[in-house]
């Protein structure tokens, strides 16, 4: 019983619901905006790779070889306790966004690349018979067949988006987790703790299951 | 097309090499309006990477020329004009796999004539008519059996109304008893006056459509002529030996 009461103390959880709930819309907030950025950032690093002249495909690439290799806490930690050194002071909010951006419009860029690239060669060729531009080839025959291949990564990336957005905590942004390890503090009591992953888990969850759905669906050699 | 007084393909001293590896060497070729090419040869003698440089899908030597109705083919913004102009119809088909196949005719009429969308489809049902497979028109390639693709493909090569119409084997990746039908639709399409070059294997097409032969091997244009000089009376012993190893098996 003292562990029920420890763990998942009602009472305890009722209360700090409504803060918690606060963290979600915050968590939310963050974590869209970031996959949404990541995104747009990463299908125009994999297009411009593709195309760009050989220099700026180079900077591309040590760009998502850079931001692949680096911990998010540390890039999150350096763009808001040392980029204000430099005179760029960011929000909590923006910090956040920018590191998680910066890091999901690499993995983006990947994704997308590894996409394009299993499109067979004569798709390309077909095109160019056609005469038809570049843009339409990328936006008519490629990208709507390479985003049926990249929906589960990308799905799973959007996962990893999410779970990182925790991290924003350290930067004193009340997320989830921040308003949670508050709300243990106040209430001496580790239930909100508990509530917190939870919640988590209750968002997380489908996502999982959806890419793994997608996976199996697309293994089955629909094209 | 604007009429020209000159050839409407012309290919001079076409070289191509892969490192030290020639793939084509010093080809001179042209093609009148209306004409039909057959361009036969055994497998690796350059007959599809010579196809294949006319609308410069294989990069080629900088100082061999080819034109297309008096246009140069290079890299550059006059090329789009060049392949506007050149229709091609691939061995592997092609198509596009997440359009119907109506779709996948209309496509390059809206996007490069900018055709409206009801011109572009009254004109893809009448090709897929003339093809033979309006009923098929809403179904997907994939859908579809390997003569039928290649009949879509002809019909979508068809729609931007192209001077000339290249042919890579577009029979050779087709269940024998496909063939036939594929080879019906060019059959027809040759009698319609469409300039064609059509790189094949079957000899019996190229000698009855053909209104001249080329004999391709090891990157040379070996000997050129009309079907019964080619394959009745042909001078140079590689060709002899090439048909004799084709027509007796």
């Amino acid at each position: 019983m003292n562990l029920l009461n420890t763990f998942f103390n009602i009472p305890v959880f009722l209360n700090s619901l409504p803060q918690l709930l606060w963290g979600l819309v915050v968590t939310l907030q963050i974590g869209i905006t970031s996959i949404l950025v990541g995104l747009g950032g990463g299908l125009f690093l994999a297009v411009a790779r593709l195309y760009a002249p050989a220099f700026f495909q180079v900077l591309i690439r040590i760009y998502i070889d850079i931001f692949r290799s680096i911990p998010l806490l540390v890039l999150l930690i350096v763009v808001y306790y040392a980029l204000p050194f430099v005179g760029i002071r960011l929000s909590p909010f923006l910090s956040a966004v920018t590191a998680l951006s910066l890091v999901s419009a690499a993995y983006t860029a990947e994704i997308f690349r590894a996409g394009i690239e299993a499109i067979p060669h004569g798709q390309f060729e077909a095109s160019a018979a056609l005469g038809l531009s570049g843009r339409s080839t990328m936006m008519d025959i490629i990208l709507p067949q390479a985003i049926r291949i990249v929906i589960p990564p990308l799905t799973n990336n959007c996962i990893n988006v999410m779970k990182d957005t925790a991290l924003a905590s350290v930067v004193a942004m009340p997320d989830l987790l921040k308003q949670a390890t508050q709300a243990q503090a106040l209430n001496a009591n580790p239930t909100p703790l508990i509530g917190a992953a939870l919640i988590y888990i209750a968002l997380l969850w489908p996502m999982v299951a959806v890419v793994a759905r997608l996976e199996k669906h697309y293994s089955r050699g629909k094209r | 097309m604007a009429k020209t007084t000159g050839p409407l393909i012309s290919i001079r001293r076409l070289n191509k090499a892969y490192g030290t590896f020639t793939v084509l060497h010093d080809i001179d070729l042209d093609v009148a309006e209306c004409e039909v090419v057959c361009i036969i040869g055994p497998s690796g003698s350059g007959k599809s990477t010579l196809i294949r440089c006319i609308n410069h899908l294989e990069a080629f030597s900088p100082n061999s020329t080819i034109t297309v109705d008096g246009i140069r083919v290079a890299p550059g913004p006059a090329l789009a004009k060049v392949r506007a102009e050149v229709g091609m119809v691939f061995q592997s088909f092609n198509l596009f796999p997440h359009m119907t196949v109506l779709r996948n005719v209309m496509l390059a009429p809206m996007r490069v004539r900018k055709a409206s969308p009801e011109d572009a489809e009254r004109k893809a049902r009448e090709l897929l008519a003339r093809v033979g497979i309006s009923e098929q028109a809403e179904k997907f390639p994939g859908q579809l059996s390997g003569g039928q693709q290649q009949r879509v493909a002809i019909a979508r090569a068809l729609a931007m109304e192209p001077g000339v119409l290249l042919f890579d084997e577009p029979t050779s990746s087709l269940d024998p008893e496909m063939v036939g039908e594929v080879l019906d639709v060019m059959r027809k399409l040759a009698g319609t006056g469409v300039t064609m070059i059509i790189v094949t294997h079957e000899m019996g097409f190229a000698r009855q459509v053909a209104d001249r032969v080329i004999f391709m091997d090891a990157g040379r244009l070996v000997e050129a002529g009309t079907p019964a000089e080619i394959f009745d009376n042909p001078r140079e012993e590689r060709t002899r030996s090439f048909l004799r190893a084709v027509l007796n098996h």
